[in-house]
């Protein structure tokens, strides 16, 4: 396809061929595509405590669930509030795709997804995500997720990573002017976001659109915040901007003033080190 | 699975269903926008899957400040009572796997929502034509043969093309040469087309050969072609703004052009 200035970009269609699949497949086809597809499976780990409540037709009693999708939502919640030694971790996702590093026997403390429970306020749940969750795991992540917590009375609060190059606008944006945030939220969320909403023709995917389609259909009051940053890595300006989203929750969640350097140094030199352009 | 988006579900029996193939250059998809922002419809009730991608976004129609903040997901259903019409959006792709799958559910969603009929917008690789398809108008239509029961005498006085069978086995010129149905670039259109047949539930399907790039024009060609059967807008062509764009068309190619390049 040609654009208006005469270079040409490289185009995928949307449109799926409708021969592949009424193709016939033989049964060791068959069996590869059928393992493929169990190793897909998204899978819950609780700790006992809850894995038996849930066991039992108990869902988790919850208030407030905040979830950070992407290295600076999840590392923000990490140098702000996880730091306040309140919180217990309830549990973990494991989610296996293309993009997982192949790790053998990855225990639960290294896993990208991981849940928290505070410890004076149970009802109040936290999630970090910086694990790749594709396309097809999206939907099934959020319906088991949604499925363990109690509906009524749920706030969510997403919080979410996002390139300022997704970002359309009419006018130029210049660089001082990220990392900026936006807001979507579902019709019963009752609030007043801290943010401008999302504009037109912008669109949010991934977990937060995967969280937010749920939240729609059953009626869970959610708010998502995409934060749009120009950095790739974590770095401590775009987790900064998060700061407001969480700061109205107040009550439930304590936000630290200051973020906790020592955690900080540990994210951000990690991957310094990557970097080894100019050495 | 639909969910109605208000308490009491919406009431779609006798209906005709317009609905998009997530094909080339999303023309179909784009005509249903033309659909819902000009007909003023209003939204009933979502089809919830794990077949589509999930996205989110504001509302896609707004026109005003007011309504402008309002959640829109991937698959939504609208309709016009006044008009009989019900129309289904699908604003993402199917997951590759999981096509099939997504048919099963929106044949058996028609089934039990009793609509009267079902029409596939849709839209197929120009390139992949054969010599007799590059000869005069781009439109082509499909009939389940239930379908075609009831609308026949209307689509003949329409004088509409019907899409061609080709050779199964291009180059072989036996008498009894097998031929099949081929809609390459228009996703599932071809196989709702066949399940609707053996199903023998009424549809339609009208398809445009296009190519991707700038498809704006393209989608009114489709509505347009669509309208001159359902009536759903009286004489269009005489003003031929009267469809109207909505905003979420803005910014098709990209963000706005940095002042410092001049």
């Amino acid at each position: 396809m040609a654009t208006f200035f005469g270079e040409v970009l490289s185009v995928y269609s949307r449109a799926v061929e409708e021969d592949d699949e009424e193709l016939e497949e033989n049964e060791e086809d068959e069996q590869i595509r059928r393992e493929l597809e169990e190793k897909r499976e998204v899978h819950l780990h609780w700790i006992p405590e809850v894995s038996d409540s849930l066991k039992s037709g108990n869902k988790l009693p919850c208030s407030e669930f905040v979830l950070a999708v992407g290295h600076n939502a999840a590392r923000f919640l990490s140098v702000y509030v996880l730091t306040s030694a309140n919180w217990d971790k309830v549990g973990h996702a494991s989610v296996w795709n293309e993009r997982s590093r192949a790790v053998a026997g990855q225990t639960s403390k290294e896993s990208a997804c991981v849940f928290y429970r505070h410890k004076e306020n149970p009802t109040v749940l936290m999630c970090q995500v910086t694990s790749h969750i594709a396309e097809d795991q999206l939907f099934q992540w959020t319906e088991k997720v949604f499925d363990c917590l109690q509906h009524r009375e749920l706030n969510v609060t997403v919080l979410s990573d996002s390139s300022v190059a997704d970002y359309k606008t009419a006018d130029y944006l210049c660089t001082s002017a990220t990392p900026f945030l936006r807001s979507l939220h579902t019709g019963t969320f009752s609030g007043k976001p801290v943010c401008q909403s999302l504009e037109q023709p912008n669109i949010v995917t991934g977990l937060s659109a995967a969280v937010l389609n749920h939240c729609q259909v059953h009626r869970i009051a959610t708010v998502v915040y995409q934060c749009y940053s120009d950095i790739l890595g974590p770095d401590s300006v775009t987790m900064e901007t998060y700061k407001p989203a969480l700061t109205k929750l107040g009550k439930s969640i304590q936000l630290a003033s200051s973020p906790n350097t020592d955690v900080l140094r540990k994210f951000i030199q990690t991957t310094e080190i990557q970097s080894n352009l100019y050495i | 699975m639909f969910i109605s988006s208000e308490n009491a579900p919406p009431s779609l029996k006798d209906f005709t269903l317009v609905m998009p193939a997530v094909a080339v250059g999303n023309v179909a998809q784009l005509a249903v926008d033309l659909l819902v922002s000009t007909l003023n419809m209003k939204l009933v009730g979502y089809i919830h899957t794990d077949c589509l991608i999930p996205m989110a976004g504001n509302n896609p129609y707004s026109t005003c400040r007011e309504d402008a903040e309002e959640l829109h997901t991937p698959a939504e259903v609208y309709t016009a009572p006044e008009l009989k019409l019900a129309v289904l959006q699908i604003r993402a792709p199917i997951i590759q796997k999981k096509s099939k799958k997504f048919r099963q559910l929106i044949v058996s969603w028609i089934k039990t929502s009793g609509f009267s009929r079902t029409v596939i917008l849709s839209s197929s690789h120009a390139y992949q034509r054969d010599d007799q398809q590059m000869k005069g108008t781009p439109l082509r239509y499909l009939v389940t043969p239930s379908l075609l029961k009831v609308s026949a005498d209307a689509l003949k006085e329409l004088g509409w093309r019907e899409m061609e069978q080709l050779p199964a086995f291009p180059g072989l010129t036996e008498a009894n040469a097998e031929s099949r149905l081929s809609i390459p670039g228009g996703g599932i259109t071809k196989g709702l087309y066949t399940d609707s047949c053996a199903e023998d539930l009424p549809l339609a399907v009208i398809l445009l050969f296009c190519s991707e790039g700038d498809n704006i024009p393209d989608a009114f060609t489709l509505v347009n072609h669509l309208n001159d059967w359902l009536h759903l807008l009286d004489n269009p062509s005489q003003e031929p703004n009267k469809w109207k764009i909505p905003p979420s068309w803005s910014l098709l190619f990209g963000s706005g052009i940095p002042p410092a390049m001049f």
